[in-house]
């Protein structure tokens, strides 16, 4: 190994004094950090470390000095914004603590950030965690001088559905609209009139005294039909430095000091990003950013914020259901229920006739629950029948993740894809499928090339300023292979640091991933696969897949088998390659297979036959948190915990371990263990009776040796015909806000997701009849009615609906897969 | 949107105009709200949506811009905008009585529109036209020397259908229309009308050329 | 006695003033000429020389701004000129624009030349309807004469101007507001550093400049160094437009080398209306802390006046007489700034929002003692603490008031009511009837 240069000059670093203190911070740090360095703490209300300085407010002034040309130290005349000016050599800093000049003019501001505040601080949100009110009682005027009119506004506004704006509450800090602009993207609010009547608002005519039309606010609304139609709105909620903006969630509910603050990892994509979990009395109030530097940073997106309802709704489960006789089913003990289910289980797996079981877990698993659905398949029930992958799902995508993804570790991070000169995206959309990969994408606007292989420009896409590399679905691997030397984005991507994000959905599209490695190779470019959901990577990493055992270990291969096997105590482990989800739903649909394990499974997410594999299964054991379909078809029904009554680990897309505790304790069980008391009744020691006692297992077997891995696939890329007609290609995914079953239960989260339209380019349109209006997008078994959007630059040949929007049902309504051919005809059918 | 195809097809063509004066697109915000209030009278809930469409910004970006500036009205404005300046010195002068007497004419206060759609009133702020106080400004032209007895002229002059003509500048009032579409920055043919300029402009070059004052080469 | 000196007024009396055809008979675009064959560090060093200061009202040295440019790189540079005159009392660029707007093109033609900028911006306030008209006209007559446009004169120097209008914000004065606003945006002041030397209009190297500097320049590449220095004082050289205003028999524009007196001035403008006592006066427009009769013979240049506790600012010399209410018209001021204040900073949106409210009761008769010591402490929270010097410029006329007319004030409290006849001060005779209120 050669010694490579060091490669980061030093940091010019800059000495100054604060308070008497002398301190050594980078050049170029803003006054107001480096006190905090030395643990000098200046009041700030528009200041945010993550936003551009903004020196509004006013309340951070500060004494400052600094050496002239002729080296003696010179005082600014007028105490200058600590959040706004940059240290420099030898500079003096005088604080409130030090300075009286500083002190007074801190206290002038405070006195006039009060006078229109109103005293409702008893029956404020923020009331208790307030920066002002903090401020106000340790440095404010015990009275105040204001004896006129405050100002006024009608309360409170709604911005959307779920953000709700106090006016009169607000210090015009502009944080919320500096995050909206700067971090999102989503510049749906500004500050609206001027002066003293200064506002942050929408565009809405009533509000604002413009002479509208009917109904009002309709101009204001955005093409998503909504106003301010943010994925990362709940953001302003939580850096808002007053109460001005409340969640309609939150609003009235809770007073922070009777809250319970656990930290937490959200399940709601395969970010991981860190959160707080606000509890009272064993129930979740609400959910808040934590920061994470090298994950989230200070944000989160609105589901991970808002979207916690569904685990706490009235068809929780919290006992164990076995039906009885009268076909119904009934609450049992968990000896009863066990026993059950082990008898059933044993039934489906034992003697000659026995068709066997099959082991769907789904895909939001924690690394431990997906550890132990594998284990439990192949040890309990003997079958590599296991598969968490309930989304569109193929061998050649197996292959990939086997040979490059699983076992590796970290790969490509958050901080990686930030300082990616360029990056392609395929069958992956950042800001609905990847949450805050999406705000990490943003940071490097204009330092960074984004290219995307879709079938439109979405706006997330705009928003990054992405090249567009249309696209219809399937055709992915043939839209890799053209990125050849000399077109832009090959050259982007040979630059040092390059990355190609691949989405879950390219396992749709045969060819992808094999172009996709072919294209890292030819340029250089790292590969990162990012998921969607929560428990992917952990699933993968489990041996929750057909054919990969832990570690991404081809059961295909003896020697994986046997190292395994060794590891878990047993003789041997099933040889029979496994069926994926789809194949285990046909089965099972057709009466072929003997009994099912179900995990966290919306029937309504799968275009396979979900329905009929429950219905003609002769046994079906359901692990769930809710009473939904599977349980109404289910013999036996185990209740398990959700992510906050539970520990364990989410394993996000960079392969970072994202360990959480039990927020709120109760006697749910996680799958893990649920499983594992299975196991014992069907006479199997799984050893998953505790996070630990998986995660040690998971440790001992490390990474695969050399030749257990299955080799990289290689397919052929498929060809696509889309073009205009009767008959096009269906495209689509989901939007982050939609009808996701962990989305239920929270109406104002709903209320701000994007209205489902179906999308077409003009040529597409025109030959379907379909420029304005409704469109029916139709297949054999079902159809959509959808308002028609025409897009620019879209793919031809395309049509595309969200998967899981209110009233776009994809699986459900169509039953097949983005890249089948549907056909779209204008009006109603 | 409820513009005509028509009136649509003008607007782009002198959005288009505007537009290409400036390196940046969103420069044009500012005239572009002046083409909208030339087109409808007023900032309409259409006009931010068109110009928010033409220079790629959210509709509360460009009510932001236009709640900022004060020209920009929210409602339809009247035919003419009749301005008394009531800052501190045209105030003193008399424009507080000035303003006393057109409100109550009129019958309408500030910021609001006379019945049969003629005038909007306002009170405005300094409009660089001291030397003539008190000063009254009808769609931003000048009306110096302001008596109660002249306003009440030039608002009856409105009311009546008459005709006005500033004290400096153009030779008649042009409605608030056509004002707004000068101050989109298109030419209307009239930079030339002139009515010879007021004393006050011309005070200290009188004396200098009645003392043989001149510069000193 | 000091005379006055016509050259940015020279032929605001000819026939059709506005026109470039007159501009020209006068001698108009010689400089240009002139300068185009110079080098452009010349021409900078020539304005440095001369020490013309910014004419906008801060004063500031207009050749070090321009010298502040960093060296091309290659990308545009921008000259703005800032037309967006608006304090109360400043009247002196309107009509510049309207008899002479050639004056002006020319200046942002030699500037530009000087500065390296081929594309410049007049951003001129938007109520001002036939001024647009009259810069719109002369911008075109200079295209067609070849004095903008392509290759100026043989000289291969390419420039290109747009006159923008603006809507109505008093703030868009400051120049980094005016930069916000000429890129489509709210008015509203921006951080500094960058100054806009280094990132100014879409965040290229600007200079921002006022209407009566620019028109300054063609004067004195013209006529040179000496000729400008020849006038003025010892630190503020050259003319300027005096812009009298209120209780005087004649008020109107005179332009005067900087260093002539009030008294002077009242002289020339027929003395005090109705031969009324001066009561007091701002030199430089309602930002500036106002004057009374003891500051008659205080030099009318930068370092005269700001050594007399004000500034020279705009040269808005708004005379009042004795007939006149202070409190009266200091609450018509702060009324101004809180109706223009941009609401961006603490200190001037809130504190403007209360100081009207005080001065209102006080002024109405309902105010209190205490009241008196609240608008100082007020204009204490805002004065130095604001993000730009509008806050301050609301300060000015309260706390020089009440520290030279307190008694006053008190007056008011203690009379609980205005102790003067508004009516007197008016130029014409009416009976006071209504209560007067400026903006809500």
């Amino acid at each position: 190994m050669t010694a490579t240069p060091e490669k980061a000059a030093a940091v010019d670093t800059v000495s100054l004094t604060i308070d008497g203190k002398e301190v050594s911070v980078a050049k170029g740090t803003l006054i107001i950090r480096a006190a905090e360095q030395v643990g000098i703490d200046i009041p700030r209300f528009c200041d945010h470390p993550a936003l551009k300085p903004a020196g509004a407010c006013r309340q951070c002034l500060v004494d400052v000095a600094s050496p002239g040309p002729d080296g003696n130290l010179r005082a600014f005349p007028k105490p200058q914004p600590s959040c706004a000016m940059t240290v420099s050599e030898g500079m003096v800093v005088n604080t409130q603590h030090t300075s009286e000049a500083a002190d007074k003019a801190q206290k002038g501001v405070m006195e006039l950030l009060l006078i229109n505040h109103p005293l409702d601080c008893p029956v404020c949100d923020k009331g208790g965690e307030c920066p002002l009110q903090n401020q106000a009682l340790s440095n404010g005027r015990p009275e105040s001088r204001f004896i006129d009119v405050k100002r006024v506004f009608e309360k409170p506004l709604a911005l959307s559905s779920e953000i709700l704006l106090d006016r009169e509450r607000c210090i015009l800090c502009q944080r919320c609209t500096r995050f909206s602009k700067e971090i999102a993207g989503d510049a749906f609010i500004d500050l609206q009139n001027r002066g003293a009547m200064q506002q942050i608002g929408t565009f809405n005519e009533e509000v604002l005294d413009f002479d509208g039309y009917e109904p009002i606010g309709v101009a204001a609304e955005d093409e998503s039909g909504k106003a301010f139609s943010s994925y990362y709105s709940g953001n302003t909620v939580q850096i808002c430095p007053v109460g001005a903006l409340t969640s309609a969630a939150y609003r009235f509910r809770s007073r922070p000091f009777d809250l319970i603050s656990s930290p937490g990892i959200a399940e709601h994509d395969s970010s991981g990003a860190a959160i707080r979990v606000d509890h009272r009395r064993g129930k979740i109030l609400r959910r808040l950013a934590d920061q994470d530097m090298v994950v989230n940073e200070d944000w989160v997106t609105d589901k991970d914020r808002f979207a916690f309802a569904w685990q706490n709704l009235s068809d929780r489960i919290t006992r164990p259901l076995v039906r009885g006789e009268d076909g119904e089913l009934h609450e049992a003990s968990w000896p009863d229920a066990l026993a059950a289910a082990a008898a059933g289980l044993k039934a489906a797996t034992e003697g000659d006739t026995a068709q066997g079981a099959a082991v769907l877990p789904g895909g939001r698993v924690t690394l431990e629950d997906a550890y132990a659905y594998g284990k439990f398949a192949r040890v309990a029930l003997g079958t590599n029948d296991v598969d968490a992958r309930t989304r569109v799902a193929s061998d050649e995508e197996q292959a990939f993740l086997g040979a490059t993804v699983a076992g590796t570790g970290m790969g490509v991070t958050f901080g990686d894809l930030e300082k990616a000169p360029a990056v392609l995206l395929a069958g992956f959309e950042a800001e609905d499928e990847g949450g805050v990969v999406f705000l990490r994408l943003r940071k490097s606007l204009g330092r960074q090339q984004v290219f995307t292989i879709a079938p439109f420009a979405t706006r997330g896409s705009e928003k990054l300023n992405a090249t567009l590399i249309p696209t219809a679905p399937g055709g992915e691997g043939k839209a890799f292979a053209a990125i050849k030397a000399s077109t832009d984005a090959a050259e982007a991507l040979k630059a040092e640091g390059s990355v190609i994000v691949v989405g879950e959905r390219l396992a749709g599209s045969p060819g992808a991933f094999t172009q996709a490695l072919a294209l890292a190779k030819r340029t250089g470019a790292r590969l990162a696969w990012i998921p969607r959901r929560a428990g992917e990577r952990g699933a993968l990493e489990a041996g929750a897949l057909p054919d990969l055992l832990p570690g991404g270990r081809d059961v295909a291969s003896a020697s994986a088998r046997q190292t395994v096997a060794e590891a878990w105590g047993v003789a041997s482990l099933p040889e029979t390659p496994g069926r994926d989800a789809a194949a285990i739903i046909a089965d099972a649909a057709a009466g072929k297979v003997g009994a099912l394990v179900v995990g966290g499974v919306t029937p309504s997410d799968l275009t396979g036959p979900m329905g009929e594999a429950l219905a003609r299964t002769p046994f079906v054991v359901s692990l769930e948190v809710r009473r939904g379909e599977v349980a109404e078809h289910a013999d036996v029904v185990l209740p398990v915990a959700p992510p906050s009554e539970k520990a364990g680990t989410f394993v996000n897309w960079e392969g970072r371990l994202r360990g959480f505790a039990t927020a709120i304790k109760t006697d749910a069980m996680g799958d893990h263990r649920v499983l594992d008391l299975l196991a014992r009744e069907l006479g199997v020691d799984l050893k998953t009776g505790t996070v630990a006692d998986a995660n040690e297992q998971l440790a001992a077997l490390g990474a695969p040796a050399k030749g257990e891995r299955p080799a990289a696939p290689k397919v052929d890329a498929a060809k696509v015909d889309a073009k205009p007609g009767a008959s096009v290609v269906l495209a689509s995914w989901h939007q982050l806000v939609d009808e996701g079953a962990l989305q239920d239960g929270e109406p104002y989260l709903a209320g701000t997701g994007r209205t489902a339209v179906a999308r077409l380019s003009a040529k597409t349109a025109e030959a379907a009849g379909a420029t304005e209006g409704v469109v029916t997008v139709a297949s054999a078994h079902g159809s959509l009615e959808l308002p028609v959007v025409v897009t620019e630059g879209m793919a031809d040949g395309v049509v595309w609906v969200p998967t899981k929007s209110p009233g776009a049902w994809v699986a459900q309504e169509l039953g097949v897969e983005p890249g089948a051919l549907v056909t779209v005809k204008g009006g109603v059918a | 949107m409820t513009y005509t195809a028509e009136t649509l097809a003008q607007l782009e063509t002198d959005a288009a105009d505007i537009v290409g004066r400036y390196p940046v697109k969103r420069s044009a915000l500012l005239p572009l709200l002046h083409l909208v209030q030339s087109v409808d009278g007023y900032v309409s809930p259409d006009g931010i949506a068109f110009c928010a469409k033409t220079v790629d910004l959210t509709s509360a970006e460009v009510s932001a811009v236009a709640t900022f500036y004060t020209q920009y009205k929210r409602r339809p404005n009247g035919e003419y905008q009749v301005g008394v300046c009531t800052t501190a010195l045209c105030a003193v002068m008399g424009g507080d009585e000035i303003w006393r007497q057109v409100s109550e004419k009129c019958g309408v206060g500030h910021d609001e529109t006379t019945g049969d759609g003629k005038i909007t009133l306002e009170r405005i702020e300094c409009n660089a036209a001291c030397d003539y106080a008190p000063v009254m400004m009808v769609n931003w032209e000048f009306f110096d020397n302001m008596t109660p007895d002249r306003a009440l002229r030039v608002v009856d002059d409105i009311l009546e259908g008459r005709d006005v003509k500033p004290t400096r500048g153009s030779h008649k009032v042009g409605t608030f229309k056509e004002t707004e579409r000068v101050l989109a920055g298109f030419e209307d043919g009239r930079a030339n009308e002139d009515q010879g300029l007021g004393d006050p402009t011309l005070a200290g070059l009188k004396i200098a050329r009645e003392q043989g004052w001149e510069e000193k080469r | 006695m000091t005379d006055l000196t016509p050259v940015l007024t020279a032929t605001w009396d000819a026939e059709e003033s506005w026109k470039l055809s007159t501009y020209e008979s006068h001698g108009g675009y010689g400089a240009l000429k002139k300068a185009l064959g110079m080098e452009p560090g010349d021409i900078i060093q020539m304005v440095k020389d001369s020490g013309l200061r910014g004419r906008g009202g801060a004063g500031f040295p207009t050749g070090m701004k321009w010298g502040f440019l960093p060296p091309d790189d290659g990308g545009p540079r921008y000259l703005v000129v800032n037309a967006d005159e608006s304090e109360p009392g400043t009247c002196k660029d309107i009509p510049t624009m309207l008899s002479a707007p050639q004056i002006l093109i020319e200046g942002v033609a030699i500037t530009s030349f000087a500065i390296g900028c081929n594309h410049a911006f007049i951003y001129l306030r938007g109520e001002v309807t036939h001024v647009y008209r009259r810069l719109l006209q002369a911008v075109r007559e200079a295209y067609e004469a070849g004095h903008l446009g392509k290759n100026i004169h043989g000289s291969g120097f390419d420039l290109d101007v747009t006159v923008h209008a603006g809507a109505g914000a008093y703030i868009c004065g400051e120049e980094t507001a005016l930069l916000d606003s000429l890129e489509g945006r709210r008015g509203q002041p921006r951080l500094k550093p960058p100054f806009p030397a280094v990132a100014g209009l879409y965040a290229r190297p600007t200079v921002v400049n006022n209407v009566e500097s620019v028109s300054s320049v063609p004067a004195i590449v013209d006529r040179g160094v000496e000729w400008f220095t020849a006038m003025g004082t010892e630190r503020s050289k050259g003319m300027g437009i005096f812009s009298l205003s209120g209780h005087v028999t004649r008020p109107g524009q005179y332009e005067a080398p900087l260093g002539i007196t009030l008294r002077e001035l009242i002289d020339m403008a027929g003395g005090m209306r109705d031969g009324k006592k001066l009561k007091f006066w701002t030199p430089g427009g309602s930002s500036t802390p106002i004057f009374t009769d003891e500051h008659l013979d205080t030099p009318l240049d930068y370092e005269s006046v700001g050594a007399a506790g004000s500034m020279l600012g705009t040269r808005a010399l708004q005379i009042f007489d004795e007939t006149t209410c202070v409190v009266r018209v200091v609450t018509r001021w702060t009324e101004f700034y809180k109706h223009e204040s941009c609401g961006k900073c603490t200190p001037c949106r809130e504190g403007t929002f209360w100081l009207t409210q005080i001065l209102k009761r006080v002024e109405g008769g309902r105010g209190t003692e205490a009241d008196i010591q609240q608008l100082l402490d007020t204009c204490e929270s805002i004065l130095g603490r604001a993000f730009c010097a509008l806050g301050d410029g609301a300060t000015s006329s309260i706390s020089s008031s009440v520290k030279l007319f307190r008694e006053e004030y008190e007056r008011h409290v203690t009379e609980g009511c205005c102790p003067f006849d508004h009516a007197a001060s008016a130029l014409f005779d009416y009976e006071t009837k209504a209560i007067e209120e400026a903006h809500a």
